[in-house]
Protein backbone atom coordinates (compact mmCIF):
# COMPACT_ATOMS: atom_id res chain seq x y z
CA UNK A 1 0.00 0.00 0.00
CA UNK A 2 1.56 3.50 -0.82
CA UNK A 3 0.52 6.66 0.03
CA UNK A 4 0.42 10.37 -1.54
CA UNK A 5 -0.69 8.70 -4.94
CA UNK A 6 -2.80 11.89 -5.78
CA UNK A 7 -0.12 14.49 -4.62
CA UNK A 8 2.05 13.80 -8.11
CA UNK A 9 -1.04 14.99 -9.46
CA UNK A 10 -2.32 17.70 -7.44
CA UNK A 11 1.07 19.63 -7.40
CA UNK A 12 1.23 19.23 -10.97
CA UNK A 13 -2.20 20.91 -11.70
CA UNK A 14 -0.77 23.58 -9.16
CA UNK A 15 1.47 24.86 -12.10
CA UNK A 16 -0.68 23.52 -14.75
CA UNK A 17 -3.27 25.80 -16.33
CA UNK A 18 -6.69 25.43 -15.61
CA UNK A 19 -8.36 22.72 -17.69
CA UNK A 20 -12.06 24.56 -18.25
CA UNK A 21 -12.02 27.83 -20.38
CA UNK A 22 -12.69 30.92 -18.95
CA UNK A 23 -15.74 31.44 -20.58
CA UNK A 24 -17.26 34.37 -21.47
CA UNK A 25 -13.63 35.77 -21.47
CA UNK A 26 -12.42 32.98 -23.72
CA UNK A 27 -13.84 31.51 -27.24
CA UNK A 28 -15.84 28.43 -26.55
CA UNK A 29 -14.23 27.05 -29.99
CA UNK A 30 -16.89 24.28 -31.36
CA UNK A 31 -15.31 21.55 -33.29
CA UNK A 32 -15.93 22.18 -37.61
CA UNK A 33 -18.51 19.11 -37.17
CA UNK A 34 -20.06 20.38 -34.26
CA UNK A 35 -24.21 19.65 -34.77
CA UNK A 36 -25.39 23.31 -34.75
CA UNK A 37 -28.52 25.22 -35.25
CA UNK A 38 -30.52 24.29 -39.35
CA UNK A 39 -29.96 27.03 -41.68
CA UNK A 40 -31.85 27.70 -45.20
CA UNK A 41 -31.21 28.74 -48.35
CA UNK A 42 -35.14 30.14 -48.92
CA UNK A 43 -34.13 31.07 -52.38
CA UNK A 44 -33.27 27.21 -53.40
CA UNK A 45 -36.65 25.81 -51.60
CA UNK A 46 -38.91 24.08 -53.59
CA UNK A 47 -41.19 23.38 -50.49
CA UNK A 48 -41.37 19.73 -50.91
CA UNK A 49 -41.88 18.74 -47.73
CA UNK A 50 -39.77 16.00 -47.08
CA UNK A 51 -37.66 17.71 -44.79
CA UNK A 52 -40.81 18.43 -42.85
CA UNK A 53 -41.97 14.40 -43.36
CA UNK A 54 -38.73 13.15 -41.87
CA UNK A 55 -37.88 15.26 -38.92
CA UNK A 56 -38.29 12.92 -35.72
CA UNK A 57 -39.50 15.80 -33.67
CA UNK A 58 -42.16 17.74 -36.35
CA UNK A 59 -39.92 20.71 -35.56
CA UNK A 60 -40.07 21.85 -39.16
CA UNK A 61 -43.61 23.42 -40.79
CA UNK A 62 -43.58 23.59 -44.94
CA UNK A 63 -46.32 25.74 -46.33
CA UNK A 64 -46.42 25.18 -50.18
CA UNK A 65 -49.27 27.46 -51.05
CA UNK A 66 -47.35 30.53 -49.06
CA UNK A 67 -43.87 28.96 -49.61
CA UNK A 68 -43.24 29.42 -46.05
CA UNK A 69 -40.72 26.93 -44.69
CA UNK A 70 -40.67 27.52 -40.24
CA UNK A 71 -38.78 25.89 -37.67
CA UNK A 72 -39.03 25.64 -33.78
CA UNK A 73 -35.76 26.10 -33.04
CA UNK A 74 -36.47 24.62 -29.07
CA UNK A 75 -38.27 21.85 -31.00
CA UNK A 76 -35.12 21.05 -33.09
CA UNK A 77 -32.80 18.16 -31.44
CA UNK A 78 -30.86 19.02 -34.31
CA UNK A 79 -29.72 15.37 -35.64
CA UNK A 80 -29.36 16.27 -39.30
CA UNK A 81 -32.21 14.26 -40.79
CA UNK A 82 -33.49 16.83 -42.58
CA UNK A 83 -30.14 18.26 -44.13
CA UNK A 84 -29.68 14.59 -45.48
CA UNK A 85 -32.81 14.34 -46.68
CA UNK A 86 -33.19 17.68 -48.34
CA UNK A 87 -33.35 17.03 -52.48
CA UNK A 88 -32.26 20.18 -53.20
CA UNK A 89 -29.36 20.38 -50.58
CA UNK A 90 -30.75 24.23 -49.70
CA UNK A 91 -30.48 23.40 -45.78
CA UNK A 92 -27.41 23.40 -44.14
CA UNK A 93 -26.21 22.44 -40.50
CA UNK A 94 -23.88 25.22 -38.88
CA UNK A 95 -21.25 24.52 -36.03
CA UNK A 96 -22.86 27.75 -33.71
CA UNK A 97 -25.62 26.46 -31.60
CA UNK A 98 -29.19 28.41 -31.50
CA UNK A 99 -29.08 31.74 -30.01
CA UNK A 100 -31.04 31.86 -26.45
CA UNK A 101 -34.24 33.12 -26.83
CA UNK A 102 -37.37 34.13 -24.48
CA UNK A 103 -40.34 33.24 -26.09
CA UNK A 104 -41.15 29.69 -27.93
CA UNK A 105 -41.53 31.41 -31.03
CA UNK A 106 -40.69 29.46 -34.40
CA UNK A 107 -38.35 31.02 -37.11
CA UNK A 108 -40.14 31.82 -40.26
CA UNK A 109 -38.60 31.96 -43.54
CA UNK A 110 -40.64 33.20 -46.62
CA UNK A 111 -39.47 33.22 -50.53
CA UNK A 112 -41.07 36.45 -52.09
CA UNK B 1 -34.18 -8.10 18.88
CA UNK B 2 -33.35 -4.33 17.47
CA UNK B 3 -35.85 -2.49 16.33
CA UNK B 4 -36.07 -2.29 12.93
CA UNK B 5 -36.41 1.19 11.18
CA UNK B 6 -36.96 2.16 7.31
CA UNK B 7 -35.01 4.78 5.64
CA UNK B 8 -36.15 6.23 1.80
CA UNK B 9 -32.80 6.67 -0.59
CA UNK B 10 -33.73 8.39 -3.32
CA UNK B 11 -35.65 8.70 -5.74
CA UNK B 12 -34.02 12.57 -5.25
CA UNK B 13 -30.46 11.73 -3.79
CA UNK B 14 -27.13 13.88 -3.87
CA UNK B 15 -24.94 10.79 -5.23
CA UNK B 16 -27.18 9.83 -7.83
CA UNK B 17 -28.80 12.13 -9.95
CA UNK B 18 -31.41 9.72 -11.66
CA UNK B 19 -34.51 8.34 -9.77
CA UNK B 20 -34.56 5.03 -8.01
CA UNK B 21 -36.20 4.83 -4.93
CA UNK B 22 -35.11 2.31 -2.06
CA UNK B 23 -36.38 0.90 1.09
CA UNK B 24 -33.78 0.33 3.35
CA UNK B 25 -34.84 -1.41 6.41
CA UNK B 26 -32.03 -0.96 8.93
CA UNK B 27 -31.13 -2.73 12.24
CA UNK B 28 -29.02 -0.47 13.48
CA UNK B 29 -26.60 1.03 10.91
CA UNK B 30 -27.28 -2.41 9.13
CA UNK B 31 -28.97 -3.05 6.03
CA UNK B 32 -30.97 -5.77 6.15
CA UNK B 33 -33.15 -5.39 3.32
CA UNK B 34 -33.34 -3.10 0.68
CA UNK B 35 -36.73 -2.75 -1.66
CA UNK B 36 -36.64 -1.16 -4.85
CA UNK B 37 -39.31 0.95 -6.80
CA UNK B 38 -38.63 2.44 -10.28
CA UNK B 39 -40.92 3.78 -13.09
CA UNK B 40 -40.13 7.82 -11.72
CA UNK B 41 -39.13 8.09 -15.51
CA UNK B 42 -41.08 6.10 -17.68
CA UNK B 43 -41.38 7.86 -21.03
CA UNK B 44 -43.14 5.41 -23.42
CA UNK B 45 -40.43 4.90 -25.59
CA UNK B 46 -41.01 1.02 -26.92
CA UNK B 47 -44.87 2.11 -27.29
CA UNK B 48 -43.17 4.86 -29.88
CA UNK B 49 -42.14 2.86 -32.46
CA UNK B 50 -45.76 2.05 -33.51
CA UNK B 51 -45.67 5.75 -34.60
CA UNK B 52 -42.17 6.14 -36.29
CA UNK B 53 -41.03 4.84 -39.72
CA UNK B 54 -38.65 2.06 -38.72
CA UNK B 55 -35.70 4.23 -40.30
CA UNK B 56 -36.38 7.25 -38.31
CA UNK B 57 -36.37 5.62 -34.72
CA UNK B 58 -32.70 5.51 -34.49
CA UNK B 59 -33.24 8.70 -33.48
CA UNK B 60 -35.15 7.78 -31.01
CA UNK B 61 -33.65 4.50 -29.64
CA UNK B 62 -30.28 6.76 -29.56
CA UNK B 63 -31.80 8.80 -27.25
CA UNK B 64 -33.28 6.18 -24.58
CA UNK B 65 -29.76 6.83 -22.52
CA UNK B 66 -27.58 9.56 -22.98
CA UNK B 67 -24.45 7.73 -21.88
CA UNK B 68 -24.50 4.64 -24.29
CA UNK B 69 -26.55 6.71 -26.77
CA UNK B 70 -24.26 5.31 -29.66
CA UNK B 71 -24.77 1.71 -28.95
CA UNK B 72 -28.26 1.69 -28.58
CA UNK B 73 -29.16 3.16 -31.43
CA UNK B 74 -26.34 0.51 -33.06
CA UNK B 75 -28.17 -2.15 -31.64
CA UNK B 76 -31.08 -1.41 -33.20
CA UNK B 77 -29.50 -0.93 -36.03
CA UNK B 78 -28.70 -4.76 -35.57
CA UNK B 79 -31.67 -6.00 -34.88
CA UNK B 80 -33.44 -4.17 -38.43
CA UNK B 81 -30.35 -5.29 -40.54
CA UNK B 82 -30.52 -8.87 -39.74
CA UNK B 83 -34.26 -9.15 -39.90
CA UNK B 84 -33.85 -7.09 -43.41
CA UNK B 85 -30.77 -9.38 -44.32
CA UNK B 86 -28.43 -6.36 -45.16
CA UNK B 87 -24.75 -6.46 -45.19
CA UNK B 88 -23.44 -3.38 -44.75
CA UNK B 89 -19.95 -2.42 -45.63
CA UNK B 90 -16.74 -3.45 -43.61
CA UNK B 91 -15.79 0.15 -43.08
CA UNK B 92 -18.99 1.02 -40.82
CA UNK B 93 -18.51 -2.05 -38.88
CA UNK B 94 -15.36 -0.78 -37.80
CA UNK B 95 -16.22 2.55 -36.99
CA UNK B 96 -18.87 1.34 -35.26
CA UNK B 97 -16.29 -0.84 -33.54
CA UNK B 98 -14.46 3.20 -33.03
CA UNK B 99 -16.93 4.68 -31.83
CA UNK B 100 -18.94 1.79 -29.47
CA UNK B 101 -15.54 1.53 -27.84
CA UNK B 102 -15.21 5.68 -27.44
CA UNK B 103 -18.38 5.52 -26.22
CA UNK B 104 -17.90 2.92 -23.56
CA UNK B 105 -14.40 5.05 -21.96
CA UNK B 106 -16.36 7.83 -22.23
CA UNK B 107 -19.31 6.12 -19.55
CA UNK B 108 -16.86 4.42 -17.90
CA UNK B 109 -14.87 7.73 -16.68
CA UNK B 110 -18.00 9.24 -16.16
CA UNK B 111 -18.66 6.47 -13.60
CA UNK B 112 -14.90 6.75 -12.04
CA UNK B 113 -15.73 10.34 -11.29
CA UNK B 114 -19.09 9.94 -9.60
CA UNK B 115 -17.65 7.13 -7.71
CA UNK B 116 -14.91 9.75 -6.56
CA UNK B 117 -17.63 12.08 -5.67
CA UNK B 118 -19.68 9.50 -3.52
CA UNK B 119 -16.40 8.80 -1.39
CA UNK B 120 -15.93 12.27 -1.00
CA UNK B 121 -12.82 12.49 -3.34
CA UNK B 122 -13.82 15.72 -5.15
CA UNK B 123 -10.34 16.21 -6.58
CA UNK B 124 -10.51 12.45 -8.19
CA UNK B 125 -13.96 13.22 -9.30
CA UNK B 126 -12.72 16.59 -10.92
CA UNK B 127 -9.32 15.21 -12.62
CA UNK B 128 -11.34 11.98 -13.69
CA UNK B 129 -14.17 14.11 -15.86
CA UNK B 130 -11.00 16.18 -16.98
CA UNK B 131 -9.64 12.96 -18.60
CA UNK B 132 -13.54 11.90 -20.12
CA UNK B 133 -13.67 15.61 -21.64
CA UNK B 134 -11.03 14.72 -23.66
CA UNK B 135 -12.82 11.49 -25.16
CA UNK B 136 -15.79 13.99 -25.51
CA UNK B 137 -13.39 16.52 -27.45
CA UNK B 138 -12.67 13.31 -30.27
CA UNK B 139 -16.22 12.49 -29.98
CA UNK B 140 -17.06 15.62 -30.79
CA UNK B 141 -14.75 16.01 -33.66
CA UNK B 142 -15.79 12.88 -35.53
CA UNK B 143 -19.55 12.70 -35.27
CA UNK B 144 -20.32 16.24 -34.18
CA UNK B 145 -22.41 15.62 -31.34
CA UNK B 146 -20.85 15.29 -27.52
CA UNK B 147 -23.19 12.82 -26.02
CA UNK B 148 -25.47 12.15 -28.83
CA UNK B 149 -23.28 10.96 -31.73
CA UNK B 150 -26.33 10.59 -34.28
CA UNK B 151 -23.95 8.46 -36.59
CA UNK B 152 -25.54 5.12 -36.57
CA UNK B 153 -27.52 4.26 -39.24
CA UNK B 154 -29.45 1.43 -40.81
CA UNK B 155 -27.49 0.04 -43.65
CA UNK B 156 -23.85 1.68 -42.19
CA UNK B 157 -22.85 4.48 -40.20
CA UNK B 158 -24.01 8.03 -41.51
CA UNK B 159 -20.10 9.53 -41.13
CA UNK B 160 -17.03 8.58 -42.24
CA UNK B 161 -13.50 9.77 -40.17
CA UNK B 162 -10.65 9.91 -42.54
CA UNK B 163 -8.02 8.22 -42.29
CA UNK B 164 -5.67 10.79 -41.11
CA UNK B 165 -8.20 11.64 -38.24
CA UNK B 166 -8.30 7.54 -37.23
CA UNK B 167 -4.48 7.76 -37.00
CA UNK B 168 -4.16 11.37 -34.84
CA UNK B 169 -6.78 9.68 -32.55
CA UNK B 170 -4.95 6.50 -32.31
CA UNK B 171 -1.81 8.39 -31.67
CA UNK B 172 -3.21 11.21 -28.64
CA UNK B 173 -4.52 7.59 -27.05
CA UNK B 174 -1.53 6.65 -26.65
CA UNK B 175 0.04 9.91 -24.76
CA UNK B 176 -3.70 9.87 -23.19
CA UNK B 177 -2.74 6.08 -21.40
CA UNK B 178 -0.30 7.47 -19.87
CA UNK B 179 -2.23 10.35 -17.55
CA UNK B 180 -5.17 8.00 -17.53
CA UNK B 181 -2.79 5.62 -15.55
CA UNK B 182 -1.70 8.41 -13.26
CA UNK B 183 -5.68 8.98 -12.50
CA UNK B 184 -6.84 5.36 -12.25
CA UNK B 185 -3.52 4.15 -10.02
CA UNK B 186 -5.50 6.48 -7.50
CA UNK B 187 -8.59 4.27 -7.45
CA UNK B 188 -6.27 0.85 -7.57
CA UNK B 189 -3.87 1.98 -4.76
CA UNK B 190 -4.80 4.88 -3.09
CA UNK B 191 -5.56 3.29 0.75
CA UNK B 192 -8.17 5.61 1.22
CA UNK B 193 -10.27 4.36 -1.51
CA UNK B 194 -9.36 1.23 -0.89
CA UNK B 195 -10.97 1.11 2.82
CA UNK B 196 -14.11 2.27 1.24
CA UNK B 197 -14.21 -0.31 -1.75
CA UNK B 198 -12.04 -3.67 -0.83
CA UNK B 199 -14.10 -6.28 0.92
CA UNK B 200 -18.02 -4.15 0.17
CA UNK B 201 -20.47 -5.49 -0.99
CA UNK B 202 -19.19 -8.64 -2.21
CA UNK B 203 -21.72 -10.80 -5.24
CA UNK B 204 -20.72 -14.13 -5.10
CA UNK B 205 -19.88 -16.03 -8.21
CA UNK B 206 -23.12 -18.73 -7.88
CA UNK B 207 -25.15 -15.50 -7.17
CA UNK B 208 -24.01 -13.16 -9.45
CA UNK B 209 -25.25 -16.11 -12.29
CA UNK B 210 -28.40 -17.08 -10.51
CA UNK B 211 -29.73 -13.20 -10.42
CA UNK B 212 -28.53 -12.93 -13.98
CA UNK B 213 -26.44 -10.13 -13.74
CA UNK B 214 -24.73 -8.41 -16.39
CA UNK B 215 -21.70 -6.46 -17.65
CA UNK B 216 -18.35 -5.31 -15.16
CA UNK B 217 -20.83 -6.32 -12.30
CA UNK B 218 -20.72 -9.95 -13.93
CA UNK B 219 -17.17 -10.00 -14.81
CA UNK B 220 -16.17 -8.33 -11.37
CA UNK B 221 -17.41 -11.69 -9.80
CA UNK B 222 -15.49 -13.99 -11.54
CA UNK B 223 -17.41 -14.67 -15.05
CA UNK B 224 -15.82 -14.54 -18.46
CA UNK B 225 -18.51 -13.04 -20.15
CA UNK B 226 -18.51 -10.15 -22.78
CA UNK B 227 -21.14 -9.90 -25.45
CA UNK B 228 -18.82 -8.56 -27.62
CA UNK B 229 -16.81 -11.70 -27.78
CA UNK B 230 -20.87 -12.84 -30.18
CA UNK B 231 -18.79 -11.02 -33.07
CA UNK B 232 -21.42 -8.20 -33.65
CA UNK B 233 -19.83 -5.20 -36.03
CA UNK B 234 -15.92 -5.74 -36.13
CA UNK B 235 -15.38 -7.53 -32.50
CA UNK B 236 -15.23 -10.81 -34.77
CA UNK B 237 -11.65 -9.22 -36.38
CA UNK B 238 -10.39 -7.60 -33.36
CA UNK B 239 -8.54 -9.58 -30.82
CA UNK B 240 -9.26 -9.44 -26.66
CA UNK B 241 -9.80 -11.49 -23.72
CA UNK B 242 -12.80 -9.97 -21.18
CA UNK B 243 -11.41 -8.48 -18.57
CA UNK B 244 -12.33 -10.45 -15.24
CA UNK B 245 -11.93 -10.25 -11.23
CA UNK B 246 -12.35 -13.13 -8.80
CA UNK B 247 -13.55 -11.27 -5.42
CA UNK B 248 -16.87 -9.83 -6.22
CA UNK B 249 -17.17 -6.48 -4.23
CA UNK B 250 -16.79 -2.76 -5.11
CA UNK B 251 -13.24 -3.16 -5.55
CA UNK B 252 -13.43 -5.80 -8.07
CA UNK B 253 -16.08 -4.16 -9.81
CA UNK B 254 -14.11 -0.50 -10.03
CA UNK B 255 -10.76 -2.59 -11.16
CA UNK B 256 -13.00 -4.23 -14.08
CA UNK B 257 -14.10 -0.77 -15.54
CA UNK B 258 -10.61 0.42 -15.41
CA UNK B 259 -8.94 -2.33 -16.92
CA UNK B 260 -11.70 -2.00 -19.66
CA UNK B 261 -10.46 1.14 -20.05
CA UNK B 262 -7.49 0.52 -21.15
CA UNK B 263 -8.69 -2.37 -23.24
CA UNK B 264 -11.06 -0.11 -25.27
CA UNK B 265 -7.53 2.05 -26.36
CA UNK B 266 -6.25 -1.29 -27.60
CA UNK B 267 -9.51 -2.54 -29.29
CA UNK B 268 -9.32 1.23 -30.94
CA UNK B 269 -6.18 0.49 -32.15
CA UNK B 270 -6.74 -2.61 -33.41
CA UNK B 271 -9.68 -1.63 -35.27
CA UNK B 272 -7.46 1.29 -36.49
CA UNK B 273 -4.92 -0.78 -38.18
CA UNK B 274 -7.66 -3.28 -39.64
CA UNK B 275 -9.98 -0.91 -40.94
CA UNK B 276 -10.40 -0.99 -45.01
CA UNK B 277 -11.21 1.73 -46.78
CA UNK B 278 -14.37 1.23 -48.99
CA UNK B 279 -18.22 2.62 -48.73
CA UNK B 280 -19.88 3.26 -45.33
CA UNK B 281 -23.17 2.69 -46.22
CA UNK B 282 -25.63 1.06 -48.70
CA UNK B 283 -28.81 1.98 -49.81
CA UNK B 284 -31.67 0.66 -47.62
CA UNK B 285 -34.61 -0.24 -49.80
CA UNK B 286 -37.81 -2.11 -48.68
CA UNK B 287 -39.88 -3.27 -45.05
CA UNK B 288 -38.67 -5.42 -42.34
CA UNK B 289 -40.75 -8.45 -42.28
CA UNK B 290 -39.50 -11.16 -39.31
CA UNK B 291 -37.91 -10.83 -35.60
CA UNK B 292 -35.09 -10.63 -34.08
CA UNK B 293 -33.42 -10.39 -31.04
CA UNK B 294 -29.84 -8.38 -30.73
CA UNK B 295 -27.68 -8.42 -28.68
CA UNK B 296 -24.26 -5.93 -27.64
CA UNK B 297 -22.23 -5.46 -24.83
CA UNK B 298 -22.55 -1.60 -23.48
CA UNK B 299 -20.24 -0.09 -20.95
CA UNK B 300 -23.09 -1.07 -18.03
CA UNK B 301 -23.52 -4.81 -19.59
CA UNK B 302 -25.44 -6.57 -22.12
CA UNK B 303 -28.09 -4.51 -23.89
CA UNK B 304 -31.25 -6.64 -25.68
CA UNK B 305 -33.33 -5.32 -28.11
CA UNK B 306 -36.21 -7.59 -29.23
CA UNK B 307 -37.75 -5.90 -32.73
CA UNK B 308 -40.46 -7.68 -34.46
CA UNK B 309 -42.13 -6.44 -37.94
CA UNK B 310 -44.96 -7.35 -40.43
CA UNK B 311 -43.74 -5.79 -43.42
CA UNK B 312 -44.91 -2.31 -42.56
CA UNK B 313 -42.93 1.17 -42.21
CA UNK B 314 -43.81 0.42 -38.63
CA UNK B 315 -42.51 -2.10 -36.44
CA UNK B 316 -45.00 -4.00 -34.63
CA UNK B 317 -42.55 -4.36 -31.45
CA UNK B 318 -39.80 -2.99 -29.75
CA UNK B 319 -38.84 -4.65 -26.41
CA UNK B 320 -35.81 -3.30 -25.05
CA UNK B 321 -33.76 -5.10 -21.81
CA UNK B 322 -31.35 -2.23 -20.81
CA UNK B 323 -27.99 -3.77 -18.43
CA UNK B 324 -29.12 -1.93 -14.92
CA UNK B 325 -32.52 -3.28 -15.49
CA UNK B 326 -30.34 -6.87 -14.78
CA UNK B 327 -28.22 -5.64 -12.33
CA UNK B 328 -30.57 -4.20 -9.91
CA UNK B 329 -31.74 -7.76 -8.41
CA UNK B 330 -27.50 -8.28 -8.09
CA UNK B 331 -27.69 -5.10 -6.30
CA UNK B 332 -30.57 -6.36 -3.99
CA UNK B 333 -28.23 -9.03 -3.04
CA UNK B 334 -25.36 -6.72 -2.32
CA UNK B 335 -27.23 -4.24 0.00
CA UNK B 336 -28.09 -6.79 3.21
CA UNK B 337 -25.39 -6.91 5.92
CA UNK B 338 -23.65 -3.72 4.32
CA UNK B 339 -23.50 -0.57 6.15
CA UNK B 340 -25.67 2.44 5.57
CA UNK B 341 -22.69 4.58 4.97
CA UNK B 342 -21.69 2.19 2.30
CA UNK B 343 -25.22 2.18 0.44
CA UNK B 344 -24.35 5.16 -2.17
CA UNK B 345 -21.43 3.25 -3.04
CA UNK B 346 -22.89 0.14 -3.63
CA UNK B 347 -25.76 1.74 -5.84
CA UNK B 348 -22.71 3.13 -7.81
CA UNK B 349 -21.46 0.06 -8.21
CA UNK B 350 -23.55 -1.08 -10.73
CA UNK B 351 -22.95 1.77 -12.91
CA UNK B 352 -26.97 2.39 -12.74
CA UNK B 353 -28.67 4.05 -15.60
CA UNK B 354 -32.47 4.98 -14.67
CA UNK B 355 -33.66 6.48 -17.81
CA UNK B 356 -31.91 3.54 -19.75
CA UNK B 357 -34.01 0.84 -17.51
CA UNK B 358 -37.65 2.44 -17.27
CA UNK B 359 -37.35 4.04 -21.60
Amino acid sequence: MRFFIMSRTVLKSLFRRPATIKYPFGPRILSKKARGSIAIDISKCVFCGICQKKCPTGAIEVTKEQKSWKIARLRCITCGYCVEACPKKCLRMGNQYTEPMLTRHEDMYKNA
Amino acid sequence: MTKRTIIPFGPQHPVLPEPIHLDLVLEDETVVEAIPSIGFIHRGLEKLVEKKDFLDFVYVAERICGICSFIHGMTYCIAIEEIMKIKIPERAEYLRVVWSELSRMHSHLLWLGLMADSLGFESLFMHSWRMREKILDIIEDTTGGRVIFGSAKIGGVRKDIDDATLKAIVKNLKSYRKELKEITDVFIKDPSVMHRLVGVGTLKKEDAYELGVVGPVLRASGWQSDTRKLGYAAYKNINFEPVTEKAGDSYARCSVRIKELFQSIDIIDQAVSKIPAGPIEIKVTGTPDGEFFARTEQPRGEVIYHAKAYGTRFLQRLRVRTPTFANIPGLLKMLPGSNLADVPVLVLTIDPCISCTER
